[in-house]
């Protein structure tokens, strides 16, 4: 992190490869007077012309060759991103013509941006807190639609003002209780430890709904792991090739994300969902298949989902169901029966009945499945979602400093030491949006930025 | 030309340790006060102590201060506050005996040798360049120096205010003192404006007491200091104070006086403590409430006054008259001086360092009221501060500051310096987040190496706290391993109300138990360390070692706090710094930042208006 804050920095700000148009971003002193030197335009020089202006003109080498015809939008201090001068250049999405124009630019004494260099000169310049800072990283990071809308959430403060408000109502009990302490010998009314007990209470409660919303916010952001299990022929396979077959247009093509012949990702209505068929759960003395099966398991485990599917043959399949509750909650447990148009009169209550084969029942088990995120996840739209490990782990901070202030209530222990825990309470929720800070927080925080914003 | 290595300048609470700190140092010292009989005068109510200030008394002294020594000389009703709260905030408060306290302070620095005492107003400070190098009188005479320490109390262009009419003094028969604020500000230092109050003074034969409720001192009284001797404590007869209360009858005649208030009429261009309002600011700011609580405090043995604590005010005296007779249990009252507010002069303390030596020039302090403070006992602390840092920089030594974990005087000078206040400033429990730490009962324990260290304190004084402080020690880790067997402890646990025990257990867990002694613990031990036998024998460190285990979980959380707040402590800000290159840094953190010039990282982080993002920005810069 030892890179000089004066420095005119650049870097392409949308995704490497070819699209329409890339944009390279420019932030710091000497961007305009740089551009000035490199872009022939029709307008006045860049640096004369006034903020959030667009100028069409060309890059050119230092032999006037016309590298590419771009849109340049100029940005003047402090109205940025970063709060420096900004330059942002839409060229074509080339990635040779990209190279160029930055190359060239690197040759006028600017330097590549590290990794997310401009967000934290939008940090050190007040542009954004804390919280909208990682909020960024995660919008970096965002897998899918939904996912960024929690994102933009976060970025628009709903989860720094919700943090706020508790962090005020935590600061009003301990004041009343240092009024106590410091007017001992004034006659003053005191709160009753009755009424510090129920807001302490009552924090702690509304601490724990926020605390519930992070397992959906982790889901928005990393998507939803579901194991497809079930014996062999049952179709399995058959239904992932469909998921496939429907879903290509939307599948997630984000490069460097691991996949193998078993795992495939698909996207429903904004939220993303990672499949994995699994190898099967019966006993076999093959040492191969053995392998296979311990990894199922561990599938199984870890996945937020679990579809078994059964065969209409065979729907009320006991064994297979009772190997399941012992890796994992009955309601994660999606039942659906395949091969329906065997039996087109069979009658279901709580299963899903599907038709791999001929495509019926697949809109329905799509929305049970968005239907199962939500019920394994208390969560309301408009409701602030925590969704960064830093900030559930403050919070979990924070309620256990709230546990031990209430036990000190119980106790009847004095205010001075019902105020010691109140006092790490208020600051372990400080720490969330930035009104604590340390240089672990910071460093953590500004590692997460890929390069480019 | 005379010239001494420290001037100070006042006879108050802070100018008394000021002058005698670093004579006892060996610098040679004078003391330039208007009243050479007025040493420590009490301007406002005579008493010492309370919540948070108690606690200031008790770090004074084991500092190796005189302010517990002469308030247990002369008090004359002595009170633990929040007795029924933790040893944390238990504090000392006693009234004394106004007039007894000024000769005992006048003695203390009449029996330290290298103190001179001048009987003038220091007019004019004079300095070479940067440097502060004498003091001119109101008489003319010119006295030369290394250090000056400024002592001023609130006679800095002080003017007093009754209704409309406005008088000049620093005291209510006393003058105030002019010049020296126009000097300050001619050498570049910003001054303001405060304002203090006090109520009237009653004839004691006035009062009828048999209506009013008595308000006794402790049965078993505290003293301030470990050098007092216990066997002929309380010194002096001990005296009770009385109770009453205004009404609304009271309320509506001190509303006739509210078109004469100098207060609502803003004829007083300083700003009062919100937490000492004057009986007429209750009035208006706290409209539900029908009575306000009044103590009518004795100011001596011998003396016909009292101090009626609550009613602080400066409406005309027509109206206090009349008021006060409506009061229970005055209503023959005779006023023997009626309240007054009164303004003066201090020096926003941005303008000091945590050394109160001033930015602007060197050699020159200021301490107490100067600063914005108000209290005997914060005005002491200062002092005595002042007059160490300056006696240690005369001789070429290390500064000397505390940390806010360490003691209640680190948290009042951080206040002052990163906060600046604009209202005068009292100490609170609240201010310091590590209470639990900073107790009366361990200001020893925390403090007395540094007065040893000046030579302030004797060294068999430092060499019992620190056997002590061994003893203590050993018998925390000690006893977590000294059993108790059931049959031996049920039947006192059964007394106790406290649940019995299946199996042995410690001494350190059940000492936890609410209502359990340590001592009748121990009593139950058939354990025969040499450790024990002392610790049954030493009452001081066996309060210590059950304070410590009795409230471990909550003392281990304060020193876990500490630590994470010391990292940024530790981290120094070069003199050098340039905060105008630091452009990530806000507006007006830098108007802040470039005013106080913080030492390190953790004391910017506390400075008023220099926001959490600023000091991200303070740390990456001084790491790249």
């Amino acid at each position: 992190m030892n890179y000089p804050l004066e420095d005119t920095i650049i870097a392409l700000a949308t995704p490497a490869g070819a699209g329409s148009i890339s944009v390279i971003r420019i932030s710091g002193e000497n961007c305009f007077e740089i551009t000035d030197t490199i872009f022939k335009g029709k307008a006045a020089p860049i640096k004369d012309c006034p903020s959030h202006t667009i100028h069409y003109g060309n890059i050119l080498t230092q032999n006037d060759e016309v590298i590419d015809d771009v849109l340049v939008s100029i940005f003047k201090k402090p109205n940025s991103y970063t709060g420096e001068d900004v330059i942002e250049i839409s060229s074509h999405g080339n990635q040779y013509i990209v190279n160029r124009i930055i190359q060239r630019f690197l040759d006028e004494k600017i330097r590549l941006a590290e990794p997310g260099e401009f967000t934290k000169r939008a940090f050190l310049n007040g542009k954004i807190d804390l919280a909208q800072a990682e909020a960024v990283a995660d919008i970096i990071n965002a897998r899918t639609e939904a996912s960024l809308k929690g994102a933009r959430n976060q970025f628009d403060g709903i989860l720094s003002s919700k943090i706020e408000v508790l962090r005020n109502q935590l600061l009003e009990i301990s004041s009343l209780l240092e009024l106590e302490l410091d007017f001992a010998e004034e006659e003053i009314e005191l709160m009753p430890l009755q009424t510090v007990k129920t807001k302490i209470e009552e924090t702690i409660s509304e601490i724990d709904s926020l605390l519930k919303t992070y397992s959906f916010g982790k889901i928005i952001r990393d998507g939803v792991n579901v194991a497809l299990v079930g014996r062999p022929n049952v179709g399995k396979s058959s239904l992932l090739n469909y998921f496939l077959k429907e879903a290509r247009a939307i599948v997630s093509d984000i490069p460097g994300t691991t996949r193998d012949i078993i795992r495939e990702e698909l996207v429903i209505d904004g939220i993303l969902f990672r499949i994995s068929d699994t190898a099967g759960l019966r006993s076999t003395e093959d040492a191969i298949e053995k392998e296979g099966v311990l990894r199922s398991k561990d599938e199984i485990r870890n996945a937020d989902i679990v579809i078994l599917m059964s065969d209409i043959n065979n729907a009320d399949d006991k064994s297979i169901v009772n190997e399941l509750l012992e890796l994992t909650d009955e309601n994660r447990i999606l039942h659906i029966i395949n091969k329906i148009d065997l039996k087109p009169n069979y009658l279901l209550d709580k299963d899903i009945a599907v038709s791999v084969k001929k495509g019926i029942g697949i809109s329905k088990l799509f929305d049970s499945l968005k239907e199962k995120v939500c019920s394994i996840n208390t969560f309301s739209e408009k409701s602030a979602v925590v969704s960064n490990l830093r900030h559930y782990n403050s919070l979990i901070k924070t309620n256990e400093c709230l546990t031990a202030a209430l036990e000190s209530v119980k106790n009847n222990m004095s205010e001075e030491y019902i105020a010691v825990d109140l006092r790490n309470a208020v600051s372990s929720l400080g720490e969330i949006i930035g009104k604590v800070t340390s240089e672990d927080i910071l460093n953590n925080i500004f590692s997460k930025f890929c390069i480019g914003k | 030309m005379k010239v001494y290595d420290i001037i100070v300048i006042g006879g108050g609470h802070a100018g008394i340790e000021a002058a005698i700190a670093p004579a006892k140092m060996g610098c040679s010292v004078a003391i330039v006060t208007m009243d050479k009989n007025a040493f420590g005068r009490m301007s406002c109510n005579p008493a010492i102590g309370g919540s948070a200030k108690g606690h200031l008394v008790h770090e004074i002294d084991s500092l190796g201060g005189v302010m517990g020594q002469i308030s247990d000389n002369t008090g004359i009703q002595f009170r633990v506050l929040n007795k029924s709260k933790g040893p944390a905030v238990w504090a000392g408060r006693c009234q004394s005996d106004r007039d007894l306290y000024t000769i005992e302070a006048g003695n203390f620095i009449a029996n330290i040798p290298g103190i001179d005492v001048i009987e003038d107003s220091v007019t004019d400070i004079v300095c070479e360049g940067k440097n502060v190098s004498g003091v001119i009188t109101k008489s003319g005479q010119e006295f030369g120096c290394k250090a000056a320490i400024v002592c001023s109390g609130t006679f800095l262009n002080g003017l007093m205010h009754t209704g409309m009419k406005s008088f000049v003094g620093g005291r209510y028969g006393e003058d105030a003192s002019y010049g020296l604020t126009e000097s300050l500000e001619k050498l570049g230092f910003v001054s303001g404006r405060l304002k203090t109050g006090t109520p009237p003074r009653l004839h004691k034969d006035s009062i009828d007491y048999s209506v009013l409720r008595e308000q006794p001192g402790d049965d078993i009284p505290e003293a301030f200091s470990f050098k007092t001797d216990l066997s002929i404590f309380p010194v002096l007869p001990q005296v009770p104070c009385h109770m009453t209360f205004t009404d609304e009858r009271v309320h509506k005649v001190l509303e006739k006086g509210f078109d004469r208030s100098p207060l609502f009429l803003g004829k007083i261009k300083g700003v009062g403590p919100r937490y000492c309002p004057s009986i007429e600011d209750k009035i208006v700011r706290f409209t539900d409430k029908t009575q306000h609580h009044l103590f009518l405090e004795p100011e001596g043995l011998n003396s016909d006054l009292i101090y009626i604590n609550g009613f602080s005010s400066s409406l005309p005296e027509e109206i206090q008259e009349e008021a006060l007779r409506l009061i229970k249990g005055l209503a023959d009252v005779k006023i023997i001086r009626f309240a007054y507010a009164v303004e003066y002069d201090f020096f926003p303390p941005y303008q000091v360092d945590l050394t109160l030596e001033t930015k602007l020039i060197k050699g020159l302090y200021f301490a107490g009221q100067v600063n914005g403070t108000s209290g005997y006992e914060e005005a002491a602390a200062q002092g005595l501060l002042a007059g160490i840092n300056a006696a240690l920089k005369i001789q070429g030594r290390n500064d000397f500051t505390l940390k806010r974990s360490e003691a209640y005087i680190g948290v009042l000078i951080d206040d002052l310096v990163g906060k600046s206040t604009t209202e005068p400033y009292r100490m609170f429990t609240s201010c310091a987040e590590h209470r639990l730490l900073l107790r009366q009962d361990n200001a020893d324990r925390r403090l007395m190496k540094y007065g040893y260290e000046f030579g302030l304190i004797e060294k068999e004084d430092f060499e019992r706290v620190s056997e002590r402080e061994a003893l203590i020690l050993e018998s925390i880790s000690s006893l977590k391993s000294v059993k108790i067997k059931p049959d031996v402890i049920n039947p006192y646990l059964e007394k106790k109300d406290s649940s019995l025990l299946k199996e042995s257990e410690s001494v350190d867990k059940l000492c936890k138990r609410p209502d359990i002694s340590l001592k009748e613990l121990l009593s139950f031990s058939n354990n025969h360390k040499p450790f024990l036998k002392k610790l049954t024998n030493d009452e001081k460190a066996l309060e210590q070692v059950e304070i410590e285990l009795k409230y471990e979980g909550y003392i281990q959380r304060q020193i876990e706090a500490v630590e994470r707040i010391d990292k940024y402590d530790n981290i120094n800000i070069p003199d050098i710094l340039d905060y105008n290159s630091i452009k990530a840094i806000s507006k007006e953190g830098r108007e802040k930042l470039l005013k106080v010039k913080p030492r390190t990282v953790g004391q910017a982080s506390r400075i008023l208006g220099v926001t959490p993002s600023d000091i991200s920005v303070l740390v990456v810069y001084l790491k790249n």
